[in-house]
């Protein structure tokens, strides 16, 4: 059985703005072959780490992002090391680089260079705000990016600073994902004329794109408002939440109210049998009332009952009843959470990967896509550094040992 | 007018609400046909969403459904009744991609199943992006996207530490489509190689949980349960968001190596900030966070945040105004340089500004047209595609069919 993607091959040489892209690719059953300048990645660096070892070969970061793909180290600044490279790409589709523009027009490998030696090549740039505008050399990390495509602005507490999200880079994963849809109308186009083509990916702008337009653009568009951090939830000016604390976290629940009535009535009939209510909210007419009506006073009224009922339970038992009552009630779920979820071990979505070297295996996220026809492929963990040089410069592309020693000591692999 | 990308490929979207128009979206603006299967009874989430244009309620007038729906025709079928049924079977005939995001199980209890459609169609790829999968103990979960923000675990991550996680709306709705549209995209390359269509099931709830991995992996690894941590991190100090001149104005400043730490004192215009035991080591500087977050947001209190940055990134350092939708659309020169957003004309809004995609193709430019009216596309649907006769079309306006 064929997976997806199989025919095609792809060559990262990205860090970590672009890896999420190669894994997507990957995922879909293209050959990925990670390209490192000897020595490593510099993304390997990036926390956290396998039993906190910092080390080049245990970043989490790296196992997350990388598998699915195999490892060649190569130099691209020796002149050696470009003609392997080119070589590559006579036998390639994609590359996904991340580098400050300009740096591969500096070594002569720009996509007019590279078209020359492969016209079907699609070359795939994801910077932090594109080739080319007064701002395509600033610097942006995660924070910065994630404050300039309008994100920030609207993530926190109304008194306190904007927020980014915590931990890993979330901006970098969605120009990722955004350059992996370009990358696959690259090759729709390709099917039909013959011709590569280049992208340019922006990080800000898919940043932009990651925001609710109704609330930033569109809202600025047709009303002239601006969505202000920690706005109430619906939008009432009223201090309301959504987000209710329980016994050991919170919960997500929302009142609604009119036509979505039968959203709120369920957690109400819930209260009424547990006999834990009071007579405003189990008389309350979720169906008749008008929310633009609504006060304060009428919101603390409601409130106040809720937040007893979600406090004196658990998580999961909100949740369980949830499920069976069909209340649309979610607990806030940390990742020890999700590795208990019983939905996600029913549909076997967790994928258990060898790493011999450590002597271990991993549990990881699993595929992204189930299908009845093609193969679904997760079954390599992240390649150490120039894991597969053997294999793909001497078996695959056929340079001899002796050579190939001769490179190692250049420097080149 | 030179070909589009996705000329000539046919899809029957049966999507509402966020995670389905925006996956349809990324297809309609490079060409692609896309009929949008909805109904004047049951009408899209989306299209009775606020903001409206000048605050005046409408169908056609939600900001959000504008701008994802763009180049998308609309067909108002009332799938409630069976004749609705059978006109959207014949629309899944004529298309190469069906797409849908109803909550799981949802297509089959309409009789929409894939091995009805496939019978109908052979070689039809239909895609389903569902809260939680078709399959497993709970398939037919009613999630929207601040659900699934709360089940993958992001919505933990974001906040400040001493609080209750912050708002984070329906974030997981503008990740899903990626894994949508990449599927649809290799799926479609798939069957012009084999003739063959498939399947494909994608949960919301599985797909964001990549955007979660390395934390997945300090947990299933190392046994850590991480947070929200603010604005900190643990290879950055400074790393915030910084209050500065004006109303609500912030700059975000980040500053990684030994190097950076040094040409920021100087661009504060406090060199021996670098010589202070308090800060004189990433460790202590790390130990002494608030306090030096103070002292920074002392000196950037006084500027703008558009100076702050410029001088930052003049030396290297990496930094960035906190922009509001008003600083997008209006004032980034950045965002002006690369044309990101493109006026249309709609007849009911009047201008509005619409983004293109996040990327720009050397061979292809974005065919950015406005979203449709409801079942404004009626007419062309029934008798161009379908090849109704009109005495036809009258009656399914009668019987409410079409709407």
């Amino acid at each position: 059985m064929d997976a997806m993607l199989s025919p095609y091959r792809v060559l990262d040489l990205s860090d970590e703005k672009g890896q999420f892209c190669g894994k997507i690719l990957g995922d879909l059953g293209a050959d990925v072959i990670k390209i490192e300048k000897p020595g490593g990645d510099d993304s390997r660096k990036i926390g956290p780490f396998y039993h906190d070892q910092e080390d080049s070969e245990k970043s989490l970061q790296w196992f997350a992002y990388n598998t699915n793909k195999r490892s060649i180290t190569l130099d691209l600044e020796k002149v050696e090391g470009r003609r392997i490279f080119l070589n590559l790409v006579r036998k390639s589709d994609f590359i996904v680089e991340s580098f400050t523009p300009g740096y591969l027009d500096g070594l002569k490998l720009s996509y007019s260079d590279l078209e020359k030696h492969n016209k079907g090549i699609i070359l795939i740039s994801i910077t932090p705000f594109g080739q080319d505008g007064p701002y395509k050399n600033y610097k942006a990390p995660d924070i910065v990016a994630w404050a300039m495509g309008a994100h920030a602005y609207q993530v926190g507490e109304p008194e306190r600073a904007p927020l980014r999200m915590s931990h890993h880079s979330q901006s970098y994963l969605h120009a990722s994902g955004q350059a992996a849809v370009a990358a696959l109308l690259a090759l729709h186009h390709r099917n039909n004329t013959g011709d590569g083509q280049y992208i340019d990916v922006s990080i800000q702008e898919s940043v932009l794109h990651s925001t609710d337009q109704q609330e930033t653009t569109g809202r600025w568009d047709a009303i002239r408002q601006l969505r202000h951090r920690g706005m109430a939830w619906p939008r009432t000016g009223l201090t309301t939440t959504s987000r209710w604390k329980c016994k050991d976290g919170y919960v997500i629940f929302v009142y609604w109210f009119g036509l979505s009535a039968h959203y709120s009535t369920p957690l109400v009939e819930l209260m009424k049998e547990e006999n834990e209510i009071d007579d405003f909210l189990a008389n309350f007419d979720f169906a008749k009332f008008d929310w633009a009506d609504a006060t304060q006073e009428i919101w603390d009224k409601l409130a106040e009952p809720t937040q007893k009922f979600f406090a004196k339970r658990t998580r999961e038992q909100l949740y369980n009843y949830a499920l069976t009552r069909r209340i649309q009630l979610f607990p806030i779920q940390n990742p020890s959470d999700i590795l208990d979820d019983t939905q996600l071990a029913s549909r076997n979505y967790w994928v258990k990967l060898d790493h011999p070297e450590l002597g271990d295996s991993i549990t990881y996220p699993g595929p992204f896509y189930k299908s009845n026809e093609t193969a679904v492929r997760l079954d390599r963990r992240a390649p150490l550094i120039g894991e597969h040089n053997q294999e793909i410069y001497h078996q695959e592309l056929g340079i001899t040992e002796k050579r190939l020693l001769e490179l190692k000591q250049q420097g080149v692999i | 007018m030179t070909k589009q990308i996705l000329e000539g490929v046919k899809i029957a979207d049966f999507t509402w609400a966020l995670v389905g128009p925006i996956t349809t979206n990324m297809f309609s603006i490079f060409g692609a046909e896309v009929i949008k299967i909805e109904g004047r009874s049951r009408p899209d989430s989306r299209r009775i969403a606020a903001p409206f244009k000048d605050n005046v309620p409408g169908l056609n007038r939600s900001a959000n459904f504008n701008t994802y729906s763009l180049g998308k025709k609309s067909i108002a079928l009332n799938l409630a009744n069976n004749k609705g049924i059978e006109i959207a079977k014949r629309i899944v005939k004529w298309a190469d991609v069906v797409v849908e995001n109803f909550a799981g199980t949802a297509m089959e209890r309409m009789g929409l199943s894939y091995p009805i459609l496939k019978e109908i169609k052979p070689d039809i790829i239909m895609l389903s992006s569902s809260p939680t999968g078709q399959t497993g103990k709970y398939p037919s979960v009613r999630a929207i996207g601040s659900h699934l923000t709360a089940l993958s675990g992001l919505q933990d991550t974001a906040g400040w530490p001493d609080l209750e996680p912050t708002g984070l709306d329906s974030y997981t709705d503008f990740i899903s489509p990626y894994f949508n549209a990449t599927a649809i995209l290799a799926a479609l390359d798939y069957r012009r190689r084999t003739g063959k269509g498939q399947y494909l099931d994608l949960s919301q709830y599985e797909d964001c949980i990549h955007f979660m991995a390395p934390m997945i992996l300090d947990f299933t690894v190392n046994h850590r349960v991480n947070s929200r941590l603010g604005n900190k991190t643990n290879n950055a100090v400074p790393h915030n968001a910084y209050r500065c001149l004006g109303d609500d104005r912030w700059c975000t400043i980040a500053v990684f190596s030994e190097n950076e730490w040094s040409s920021f004192c100087d661009v504060i215009g406090n060199p021996s900030l670098s010589n202070d035991p308090r800060f004189s080591t990433f460790n202590n500087r790390k130990e002494n966070e608030d306090e030096l977050d103070k002292i920074v947001e002392n000196w950037t209190i006084l500027r703008s945040t558009e100076e702050i940055m410029q001088s930052m990134q003049e030396r290297g350092i990496a930094a960035g105004v906190v922009e509001s939708a008003e600083d997008l659309v209006e004032k980034d020169p950045q965002i002006k340089h690369r044309g990101f957003f493109l006026p249309i004309e709609h007849p009911e809004t009047g201008v509005y500004r619409a983004p293109r995609s996040a990327y720009i193709l050397s061979k292809a430019t974005p065919d950015v047209r406005r979203a449709p009216l409801l079942g404004e596309h009626n007419e062309y649907v029934l008798k161009n595609i379908l090849s109704f006769s009109d005495e036809e079309i009258g009656e399914l306006l009668v019987e409410g069919v079409v709407e």
